[in-house]
């Protein structure tokens, strides 16, 4: 690539620390603006500016500074901040972490560029959630169910099989929608396994040809994390709100995202918060998550799938903590649910979908819905209590009633959460529901109205008499 | 005019240089593009400034110019139904002028100046007027008057006061001094709005939410911090709040939270009718809305303009409450900028000052003697959300506030794993109003309310105690009495202190309403203490009035002392003998 084409080249590097340079100032340098940087073999890597003083020009480097010197060394400065190109060609196309084609079918012409950082959503021009997403999943569906517009990350533990989760909801998406909708999928930091895993899935089931992947190794560098999701929500909202396409960006995974951000922090020797994480680590994972939504007179919408692994297991860890108070709920993978052996491992109680009110009801999905699902909860929560009391005396000491919940909460684990790779439609889903409702005495049914009970429980009873 | 430039660029912090003559709060304008910010630090001869907007693409050396004036909100008729960002920046205006996405460097003027509005004077020719005083009045939608008010600094005699339509700008009245006084002021955000004194707080805020204003009630012109983690309904209890609380004017304050949550309020609130007036709530409302992905500088500041707004019709004799949500955002941003500028942290690399500036801020509510003749009285109620890491209440922000604010309402993610909403703990969350509600509760409501709630709360601490044994011997080796106990305290959970926002009647209930679900809970529970002697307990649990406890939430909100009093007449008779054989579903 001829350099002539950056304009002038810079040479007066002062420092090169992790993946910082630090340049002696220049003028008419902007604030965010892209550069690119040349080592001695002339091999080029991106590069950003992150502060500007009188003292030094402090630029981060992608693809991180191995290889560069002081001397040898050129930076060239753009004029601009760091754009992506554009075009409805990237659909079924894969993508490096930093937008680089990885599939080796050529570049991409844009129709459009756009920066990747984005502008804020103003409050008023957005449009509140209304139609929910079908996963095809009972404990999503029913219990938490997913609204287009909405962002709602995957908490997993290291070995859980959160991946194949999402895997298994981009196909099921695609296909409910009529291929209508499209994904884009953003991969920071996973490993190589993952990385044929996540190829194979989407092109196995066709999935690709609705899909845009960006996709950064765990031996990739690690900076370039930092661009893959804003490429993927800028990718997103040209989808979304220039060709008016609902998309679901799964991201996976955030905490090697933070784990990035923290690393450019401690090079820049910010003062740290909690667990060496920089202080503006909320605003920066929301100013990634608020692109989520549903702008007022246009069609399409942008709905997010994050995934961040929780380090061992502790849902209190900073990067978890701060994606829970950002995103609008959260599913929750449990160890426990996985080491019976069940999938998806779901736990139902600590999940959450705030918007699922807006997506559900009679004209949505069905009238019981809500009460069918408070109950499940409900009687899952007693249960899995009367599952510890049960532990310490023995399930001598509980009366019938609670053994009825105990059988619930048995059957609720094993046939409703464990429903494997195999979608269920809405009615299925609602219908097993009140099939397992249907063993528990009236009684202890307090969330559920009797219109419902004699409409959905008994006409289930009935049909499985006739059968 | 002060003029400089800009020397170094540091994410929302920019230092300029040149600015000789700048103060500490001055508003600036930084760059071509004139983005707003605060000058918030002076160090030899540079000065940072929090920039209220992305800074990206700026560069060294543009400019940096300065009014040397502080930044200052309008105040006046318009500001009902309103939506503003941090800095009142009226968010319809930009969206009309920018698009969807907000662009950097849009301005709007926060209060139509072309609008006119018909004033009627209160005051007349000849009158001496003071800071405060009222001078005459204007209808702002259809239910609140807009008191014109004599601003600071301004006194004298009217020379010339007339009726009629006047914009915000043009002087509605001109005293002897030539002095005109106008429908819009200013006023500088950081700096509390002046009173005549304080007085005590004696009127609770109802909220018809039976877990605040039966079990944790606070007064108008109190404060209360709401913490919780994610996920325990922080949100959805400040908006039933600002929904259902009997203040004349609500300022819910969107400080770093969710923007579909702040879409929610905007799809609602036009729609819903203020439980007091009958009017849209949106006529009461004013939101300030700084999204989490709205720049940091002014999600600082958009607390401070919330409160001068709320202190601003606290001045015309008005109760106004205040929601924020969150103030962890906010003392997160002050993080933020304190990092930028490179101060030694405090606690968890919060700056040394947070405390005094959580207790500025809450310090602000109260009741108060406003300025003026008249003497009315005013009073801001400040209701503030937390959001601690990990649910962790030992962290800094819930800490200080929870030495400032009067009332405690912790949120508990284990009640809300179990769908048990409004998810607050009962066991944990505290109030200090008592004493001061003690006397409107005795004279409004009934003589025995407190006395009723304390005997409540009694029975759900004896409950906490007999948990724990049951969690070790399990439940059937209690005795009678304490299963009794266990099921009324379980009554009241479930059917007092659950509330459910959705259902159109159990969403707001009426202080009568729950003085009247108290006594039936508890007349009950003594009838069958009476019986426990006579009656197996296994038919005492049977008995069909558990489930009549159950369904009254859902009686009518008016005309409901009927219904009670013939319920409390079958709790202590028909009700509470056994079902015959069959009749229990």
């Amino acid at each position: 690539m001829a350099t002539g084409l950056y304009g002038k080249a810079y040479r007066k590097i002062q420092d090169i620390k992790g993946p910082l340079i630090f340049l002696e100032p220049v003028k008419d340098v902007r604030y965010g603006e892209r550069v690119t940087i040349t080592d001695s073999q002339d091999h080029s890597k991106g590069g950003q500016v992150l502060d500007v003083g009188e003292r030094a020009i402090v630029i981060q480097v992608f693809e991180g500074s191995d290889g560069l010197d002081k001397k040898a060394t050129a930076v060239f400065f753009t004029g601009d901040v760091v754009k992506l190109g554009l075009s409805e060609d990237m659909l079924g196309r894969v993508f490096d972490g930093s937008g680089k084609p990885a599939d080796g079918l050529g570049d991409v012409y844009p129709e459009a560029e756009l920066p990747i950082n984005g502008s804020p959503l103003n409050p008023v021009a957005r449009r509140q959630p209304f139609e929910w997403i079908q996963t095809g999943i009972s404990a999503i569906d029913i219990m938490n169910t997913l609204v287009k517009g909405q962002k709602l990350p995957i908490f997993t533990g290291a070995g859980l099989p959160a991946n194949r989760v999402a895997v298994q909801i981009a196909r099921q998406v695609i296909r409910q929608s009529g291929e209508e909708l499209i994904v884009v999928f953003a991969g920071m930091g996973i490993t190589s396994r993952e990385y044929s895993y996540f190829y194979r899935e989407f092109q196995e089931s066709g999935a690709l040809a609705n899909s845009v992947l960006f996709l950064n190794l765990a031996d990739d560098p690690t900076i370039e994390r930092i661009l893959t999701p804003r490429l993927a929500l800028t990718t997103a909202e040209y989808f979304a709100f220039t060709k008016g396409r609902d998309v679901l960006v799964i991201m996976t995974d955030m905490l090697n995202y933070a784990n990035a951000l923290r690393e450019i922090s401690s090079a820049r020797e910010e003062i740290p918060g909690r667990r060496g994480y920089p202080g503006y680590l909320y605003t920066d994972l929301a100013t990634n998550y608020e692109r989520a939504g549903i702008v007022k007179g246009q069609r399409g919408s942008i709905t997010q799938l994050p995934i961040v692994t929780m380090p061992n297991d502790d849902i209190t860890h900073p990067v978890i903590d701060l994606t829970g108070y950002i995103t609008e709920g959260q599913i929750i993978l449990a160890r426990e649910l996985d080491r019976k052996g069940y999938y998806p491992p779901i736990n139902p109680l600590p999940s959450l979908s705030r918007l699922m009110n807006l997506g559900i009801g009679s004209d949505k999905t069905r009238e019981d819905h809500k009460q069918l699902s408070d109950q499940l909860y409900a009687l899952y929560a007693q249960g899995k209590d009367l599952e510890k009391l049960t532990a310490i005396i023995g399930s001598e000491g509980l009366g019938a009633a609670e053994k009825q919940i105990i059988d619930f909460t048995t059957r609720f684990e094993s046939e409703y959460i464990n429903q494997g790779d195999q979608p269920r439609s809405l009615e299925e889903s609602l219908a097993l529901g009140w099939d397992l409702l249907s063993g528990v005495a009236r009684g202890e049914l307090r969330r559920v109205e009797d219109k419902y009970v004699d409409k959905y429980m008994t006409k289930r009873a009935a049909r499985a008499a006739g059968d | 005019m002060i003029q400089g430039q800009i020397s170094r660029i540091s994410g929302p912090v920019v230092q300029a240089k040149g600015m000789e003559g700048i103060k500490i709060r001055d508003l600036v304008e930084v760059g071509e593009l004139g983005l707003i910010g605060e000058v918030i630090e002076i160090k030899g001869d540079a000065v940072s400034v929090q920039v209220y907007e992305d800074t990206d693409g700026l560069k060294v050396g543009e400019p940096v110019k300065s009014e040397a004036k502080p930044f200052l909100v309008q105040l006046g008729p318009g500001l009902l139904g309103s939506i503003y960002d941090g800095i009142q920046r009226p968010l319809e205006i930009i969206r009309e002028q920018s698009g969807s996405f907000i662009q950097r460097g849009a301005t709007g003027e926060p209060l139509q100046t072309k609008k006119a509005w018909h004033f009627v004077p209160v005051a007349k020719a000849g009158d001496a007027v003071g800071v405060g005083d009222v001078v005459g009045t204007v209808q702002e939608g259809p239910t609140i008057q807009h008191k014109i008010l004599v601003p600071e600094g301004v006194s004298g005699r009217i020379a010339s006061i007339r009726e009629g339509d006047y914009t915000i700008t043009q002087p509605v009245a001109r005293l002897e001094n030539g002095d005109p006084i106008m429908m819009v002021q200013v006023w500088p955000i950081r700096q509390a709005r002046r009173y005549a004194e304080k007085v005590a707080t004696g009127i609770p805020l109802i909220t018809g939410q039976r877990i605040f204003d039966t079990f944790f009630p606070v007064p108008k012109g109190g404060s209360a911090i709401i913490p919780g983690p994610f996920g325990s309904g922080k949100t959805v209890s400040q908006q039933a709040l600002a929904k259902w609380s009997d203040a004349t004017v609500v300022i819910y304050v969107g400080c770093g939270e969710r923007g579909n949550e702040m879409t929610e309020v905007l799809t609602e609130f036009p729609h819903l009718e203020d439980p007091n007036t009958g009017a849209p709530l949106m006529n009461r409302t004013i939101l300030i809305a700084n999204t989490s992905n709205m720049p940091v500088a002014a999600r600082e500041t958009s607390i401070y303009t919330g409160i001068t707004l709320a202190e601003y019709y606290r001045d015309m004799g008005y109760d106004v409450a205040l929601f924020a949500d969150s103030t962890s955002r906010w003392a997160e941003a002050l993080r933020e900028i304190s990092g930028r500028l490179e101060e030694m942290p405090g606690e968890e690399g919060y700056p040394t000052y947070l405390a005094s500036r959580i207790a500025e801020f809450y310090e602000r509510s109260g009741r108060v003697v406003c300025l003026g003749q008249d003497r009315r009285q005013g009073s801001v109620t400040v209701i503030g959300a937390v959001s601690p890491p990990g649910g962790d209440f030992s962290e800094p922000v819930t800490q200080n506030s929870l030495r400032i604010a009067g009332a405690f309402w912790g949120l508990d993610a284990r009640l809300a794993y179990s769908r048990h909403f409004p998810a607050i703990n009962w066991l944990t969350s505290y109030t200090l109003y008592l004493d001061a509600l003690r006397e409107w509760f005795t004279k409004e409501v009934a003589t025995d309310f407190l006395d009723l709630r304390t005997e409540m709360v009694d029975i759900l601490q004896r409950e906490d105690e007999l948990r724990k044994i049951v969690q070790l011997v399990g439940r059937e080796s209690l005795s009678e009495p304490d299963k009794l106990l266990l099921d009324v305290a379980r009554t009241i959970r479930e059917d007092f202190l659950r509330q459910s926002a959705f259902h159109e009647v159990d969403a707001y209930c009426p202080s009568k309403k729950q003085y009247y679900m108290m006594r039936a809970i508890l007349a009950f529970y003594h009838q069958c203490q009476t019986r426990l002697g006579t009656m197996p307990y296994d038919e005492i649990a049977a008995l069909p009035a558990w489930e009549e406890l159950s369904k009254m939430r859902y009686l009518p909100n008016d005309n409901f002392e009927a219904d009670f009093e013939s319920l409390l007449g079958r709790l202590t008779a028909g009700a509470a003998e056994p079902a015959p054989a069959g009749a229990r579903s």
